[in-house]
């Protein structure tokens, strides 16, 4: 994965396929601590102690179309490379945490590349799931609801692509300012 | 474009297609609509699907194709990453492989608009006994 928007896209898909109604993405850049944090959390179907067990080893994987499932491990693996570290957290019907802890100015931490892109796609082609993306610096936080977005759009889907241009466009300038 | 703010330059946004939207029934006749499903899993995610997804998007409606476009899972072609699988309405599902944003342009003008096969179809599986 060439940026940790990429990441957190394959993260919140795991979440997705568990049947999750709501996931939560905070990325918080953490100056001070030298820190970037990357937190997906969801209310999905969660996994036993045993499948949490195996679900950063590559060659484990939920699905029966290919036999290897790199989400986490390699997210694993960039957090680690840069010093930082991994944790994921899940009990059955309870849903799933997952945390990696890059450190901020590591040279093998990966940009965070296009977020507001790979947010409102995750938003517009799963409609029924809600979203809250958490961005916070130093200088301020900025939270995306699709509840909200949802309600200010009042029936026009979040694909139309004026609105979908409209959104990348707000949560980029969003972001820009903190 | 005007920079967007805040919620209530969106529902200006909002406002302004609400209006230029003939009701186009998209949910309610998802049976006369494309249905483009692109792969997102960790092997399409990492070949640069997010583009493809995006591309589609922003140029379907452009071109006048009713389209619905959502993601699936990885369908086990990851060699051929990007993949995206296109059901014309009444029509058999059909799976393109490395469809980069250069290829989704292609797919939409040869194969959405005018029926032509474009390269890179990935056929069905055989069933084997």
């Amino acid at each position: 994965m060439k940026t940790l928007a990429s990441h957190i896209m394959d993260i919140a898909e795991n979440s997705i396929a568990a049947g999750a109604t709501k996931i939560e993405i905070t990325v918080k850049e953490d100056i001070t601590e030298n820190l970037f944090y990357i937190c997906i959390k969801d209310n999905g179907s969660g996994m036993d102690e045993a499948t949490l067990k195996k679900a950063t080893d590559p060659f484990f994987t939920g699905r029966t179309v290919r036999r290897v499932g790199l989400g986490l491990p390699l997210f694993k693996q960039n957090a680690e490379r840069t010093g930082g570290r991994f944790e994921i957290k899940s009990r059955p019907n309870c849903g799933t945490e997952v945390t990696g802890c890059f450190i901020l100015d590591h040279l093998d931490r990966p940009p965070l590349g296009d977020v507001a892109n790979t947010i409102v796609i995750m938003a517009a082609a799963n409609r029924s799931v809600h979203f809250i993306y958490t961005h916070s610096t130093p200088k301020g936080e900025f939270v995306f609801d699709t509840k909200k977005i949802k309600k200010v759009l009042d029936g026009v889907p979040m694909d139309n692509p004026e609105i979908f241009k409209a959104l990348i466009e707000m949560i980029k300038e969003e972001i820009n300012d903190i | 474009m005007d920079k967007i703010k805040s919620l209530a330059d969106l529902k200006k946004i909002r406002d302004n297609v609400q209006s230029k939207i003939e009701l186009r029934e998209k949910s309610e006749n998802p049976e006369k609509s494309v249905q483009i499903k692109v792969a997102m899993a960790t092997c399409g995610i990492a070949a640069g699907s997010k583009e493809t997804m995006t591309y589609f998007i922003e140029n379907l409606e452009r071109n006048g194709i009713p389209a619905i476009v959502t993601q699936t899972g990885c369908m086990g072609y990851c060699f051929a990453e990007p993949t995206v699988e296109i059901t014309k309405p009444g029509e058999e599902p059909v799976v393109f492989g490395h469809v980069t944003p250069h290829k989704a342009e292609e797919i939409i003008q040869k194969y959405l608009k005018n029926g032509e096969l474009v390269e890179g179809i990935i056929p069905v599986n055989y069933n084997s006994i």
